[in-house]
């Protein structure tokens, strides 16, 4: 079947297979890596991408459903050659290991500061408590994102 | 003091809080994973798995796959045997079956890879394959397992009658038994570190590219100890090693998941010299977490002696190790269980004895992972559990039983009663902290209020001494290689420098940390410094990062090699100088003529001086570089104090984790920021382990903990925000004295954690995990068996 999309600004259109999912298709076909997979039952969140400006876990959306659909990936974090504050924020403070976990944290951070641009700790770790990570023990993931909620604004060009 | 985050200061030239260099392509999407790997004509494998725990096969009959028009090459265990590669020998000098021939031994052994176009294919042609099993016992419950006339499950093993692996003994029986004869007080307690997994965040994988025109084989592959790897794959599959090449790219997360070699690697191999194509493998969580190496699986049974006054006499452990259907563990080759027998602790007692059996059962082969310093981990489990029993028995405050017993700072060196020498230390000051830092006695104050109130709310310590940086080549190999490691260190004609490391980073920030030892020694921002590493075909020979082993061994012997290139750089500068060798002086980054700080050269004026045409000494040779193979005299031994506040709702058995203190000291710290976030870690997965995770099985056989379903790994909300501090004894006899920290955290925390809830619940012990159930049934007096089903 063929699917027409917007994955992050540019139209996409393809032919797949109609049982493809999203995180196979952004992987494998349009061959960005950021978006990770690392689970079958949709509990690890390494897959999180933005569908229609909403987090989804897309090892649980199929490709077809995305069809016609916005999709913003972590690719499009960074603007202009400038960094998002919530990916400055997780280098400032050490939120990220082995940065496997780290694109799908740092899409849902971006939304909850979208949403909630000063969020308490309490809400952070809400925000994120369908992802998992195994490196940092999430105190300074909470850390990164509140330091992007304190610099909502980053100049700094290629950090 | 207490270690907070500093404000970011500028990048320093050594040690010191500094971002990582490795961070900003990982934020960008722009990490470099196994499964990011796209090649020309790459085809796709997946394996096919027992669904049996414990089966002989009849048949396998592979046509209809084989028929699926997008499949390349199906591959059974008897391809394997053509090739000599049916079985490899395990890292335990047993065997592992890559596929099975004989029989399936554990529920999601590999039966069959098959190579197709895509993923999905892959996947579909496994559904086509058909085989015939006749099932046979399982043997599930080690207990039963090691009993005579138990189903044998090794029958490949010539002459095998049983499931016995092996008896290991450590200490001094006669001793011990002496003690406990005369001993006033004798507690005695059975616990069992259940079977948990490591689970990285990314599974396991390999890509294979068997170039048949060049005859060189390249593997990328989720590997720890690439180079560990290049040999084992030359030695077994008889590839001249000089044509294998192994690179591990970024690894997402290691933790000792990723130090065998798994079937799927090897089957990838032959996958790609069959097709003549590049195969990639990616396991999914579900194999990942049925079938690679799986951690602990220890029943124990323990036994403490002391005084009525509560000084600890002696301690006596009988261990049934659980290695499942293999006997594949990685540890030094003299230790079967590990460094299990520094289950002493950090206490100063009379005698002790430990003697271990390891028995084969229908489970997935492994044992040591997980962060868990080759069986530390279980070590001081026992023993600060043992502990806290003595201390419910003398009626005495945990904290106090344990400040009466740790060994004194003056008695360091200490050669305990198994023979570990443990470098140095000062742990009263390390426990005081703690408790400073936890307000102990106000806590003990509240939960004596809330107690009134009938509110549960349980304070745990644990005291940890960790052995890590294996090993000193006389004691310790993995199949006959000596745990050495190497590095090189060159300074390019400008000044800048390369290091090349025989470790490899999952998530530890090598890139950053190793720059920064060379910058310590030579003064060289770490900016300027490249550090490559996880490629065979470009850096040294060396065993690869597991164990905490990376920075006191591989940090060494960069330490050293970059002292050796500043002992060559004093002679090209006192050429350049024109003055003797030893009348210069070197500060971080130049030497000086002393007595006329002016006249100096810079390292990087040194460097092009190297590579240019000044006129060196007789037997000098040009350049700024040099190595060093670092086999380390002892092992080093990091420690802590840990504090961890609960409370346990009483009507469901349900745990919050209130507060975690965290006191370790490993020795100087080379990026304070790096060794909080390796703490943060640890105590995460002790969190885990205490509270939630488990690999059970039912009757059948059936592994009941193979998705995140299942095996239930903490997340954000389960994790309090960790407050950490740290005091600093640098080890003796290390080069720049630091002692590692990788798995300090998980090897401490999980009895802290279980401490609490058990101070909290008023019972004596109860097995991890604690869930809920689990709690609520401890506190009826029925606690279960958390890796059987439950009833
Ligand atoms: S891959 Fe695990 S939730 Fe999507
Ligand atoms: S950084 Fe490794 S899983 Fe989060």
């Amino acid at each position: 079947m063929q699917v027409t999309m917007t994955v992050n600004g540019n139209e996409v259109t393809a032919t797949i297979e109609p049982r493809l999912l999203l995180v196979h298709f952004i992987r494998d076909h349009l061959l960005l890596r950021g978006t990770h997979w690392g689970c079958d039952t949709s509990n690890c969140g390494t897959c999180v991408l933005w569908m229609d400006g909403e987090p989804v876990k897309s090892c649980t959306v199929l490709a077809a459903m995305a069809n016609g659909r916005e999709i913003r990936t972590v690719e499009d974090l960074e603007r202009g050659g400038v960094l998002d504050p919530v990916q400055q924020g997780f280098i400032e403070e050490h939120g990220l290991q082995c940065g496997f976990c780290t694109p799908g944290m740092m899409m849902t951070a971006r939304w909850l500061l979208d949403h909630n641009p000063d969020p308490s700790e309490e809400e952070i770790r809400e925000a994120i408590s369908g992802q998992i990570c195994r490196c940092t023990g999430y105190k300074n993931i909470v850390s990164a994102i509140r330091w992007a909620a304190e610099h909502p604004s980053t100049t700094e060009v290629n950090a | 003091m207490t270690s907070t985050i500093e404000a970011p200061e500028a990048n320093p030239i050594g040690f010191g809080r500094m971002k990582r260099k490795e961070d900003p392509r990982f934020v960008r999407g722009q990490g470099n994973y196994v499964d990011d790997l796209q090649l020309p004509g790459m085809l796709y494998g997946a394996v096919l798995r027992s669904t049996l725990p414990h089966a002989r096969i009849v048949s396998i009959d592979t046509s209809a796959a084989e028929a699926h028009p997008k499949v390349k090459a199906v591959i059974t265990g008897k391809t394997l045997e053509t090739l000599n590669l049916a079985w490899i020998p395990s890292l335990s000098h047993d065997v592992l079956a890559v596929l099975a021939t004989d029989k399936v031994r554990f529920q999601g052994q590999e039966v069959a890879f098959v190579v197709a176009e895509d993923r999905y294919s892959a996947r579909d042609a496994l559904e086509l394959i058909e085989v015939e099993y006749e099932p046979l016992d399982p043997v599930i419950d080690a207990k039963q397992a090691i009993l005579p006339g138990a189903t044998v499950i090794r029958d490949d093993i010539a002459g095998k009658t049983d499931n016995h692996i092996f008896d290991w003994e450590a200490g001094d029986k006669a001793a011990t038994d002496a003690v406990f004869a005369a001993a006033e007080v004798v507690v005695t307690q059975d616990m069992l570190y259940p079977r948990v997994h490591p689970a990285p965040m990314e599974t396991c994988g390999a890509v294979a590219d068997m170039n048949k025109v060049t005859g060189k084989l390249t593997i990328w592959c989720t590997t720890q100890a690439p180079h560990a790897h290049r040999t084992l794959y030359a030695l077994v599959a008889g590839l001249p090693e000089h044509q294998i090449r192994v690179v591990s790219p970024d690894i997402g997360g290691g933790f000792g998941n990723k130090v065998g070699i798994y079937p799927g690697y090897v089957c990838s191999v032959v996958g790609s010299i069959l097709t003549g194509k590049p195969v990639k493998w990616m396991e999914d969580r579900s194999e990942n977490l049925m079938s690679t190496s799986f951690a602990r699986d220890y029943h124990m049974h323990g036994e403490i002696a002391a005084t009525r006054e509560g000084k600890i006499t002696g301690l006596r452990v009988r261990v049934l190790a659980d290695h499942g259907a293999f006997n594949n563990t990685a540890q030094p080759t003299k230790f079967p269980a590990g460094f299990f027998h520094i289950f002493t602790g950090s206490y100063d007692l009379q005698a002790a004895h430990c003697a271990v059996t390891g028995v084969y059962t229908n489970k997935a082969p492994g044992g040591v992972a997980y962060a868990c310093s080759f069986r530390v981990t279980e070590a001081v489990y026992l023993v600060e559990r043992m502990v806290d029993c003595l201390a419910g028995e003398l009626g005495m405050d945990p904290a106090e039983l344990r400040m009466k017993n740790l060994l004194r700072k003056e008695q360091f060196p200490y050669t305990c009663k198994t023979g570990w020498v443990y470098d140095s230390g000062d742990y009263p000051r390390a426990l005081e902290l703690a408790m400073e830092i936890a307000g102990y006695d106000e806590l003990r104050r509240e939960q004596a209020e809330k107690r009134k109130r009938g509110e549960l709310m349980g304070i745990g310590i644990s005291f940890f001494t960790e052995t890590v940086g294996a090993g000193p080549k006389k004691h310790m190999d993995i199949l006959g290689l000596g745990m050495a490691d190497g590095a090189e260190v060159r300074v390019h004609p400008t000044g800048k420098a390369v290091v090349r490391l025989s470790v490899q980073t999952q998530g530890q920030g090598h890139e950053t940390t190793f720059a920064q030892i060379v910058a310590e020694q030579l003064g060289i921002p770490p900016l300027d410094i490249d550090v490559v590493h996880g490629d065979t075909d470009n850096t040294p020979f060396g065993l690869g990062t597991y164990g905490s082993r990376s920075t006191p061994v591989s940090g060494a012997a960069v330490a050293v090699a970059a002292q050796r290139v500043r002992d060559k750089a004093r002679i090209v500068a006192s050429a350049m100088l024109e003055v003797s060798p030893d009348d210069l002086e070197w500060e971080k980054g130049r030497f000086f003529v002393k007595g006329d700080p002016s006249a100096s050269k810079t390292i990087q004026e040194i460097a092009l001086g190297a590579h240019g045409t000044v006129e060196l000494p007789e037997g000098v040779e040009g350049h700024l570089d040099a190595d060093c193979v670092y086999d380390p005299p002892n092992l080093t031994f990091p420690f802590g104090a840990y504090i961890c506040v609960v409370d346990v709702d009483r009507g469901t058995g349900v745990v919050k984790v209130r507060r975690f203190i965290a006191v370790d000291d490993c020795g100087p710290r080379i990026n304070p920021m790096i060794v909080d976030g390796q703490i943060h870690g640890g105590l995460a997965d002790g969190v885990g382990m205490a509270l939630m995770e488990v690999i059970a099985f039912d009757k059948e056989g059936n592994c009941l903990g193979g998705s995140f379903m299942d095996y239930l790994l903490p997340t954000s909300l389960e994790c309090p925000s960790w407050e950490l501090g740290m005091t600093v004894t640098p080890s003796p006899h290390h080069p720049i004295g630091v002692k590692g920290i990788g798995e300090s955290a998980t090897v401490g925390s999980p009895p802290a954690v279980v401490n609490a809830v058990l101070d909290a619940i008023g019972v004596r012990h109860a097995d991890m995990p604690l869930t809920p159930a689990q709690v609520w049934r401890a506190m009826q007096g029925t606690p279960l068996r958390t890796d059987l089903a439950i009833e």
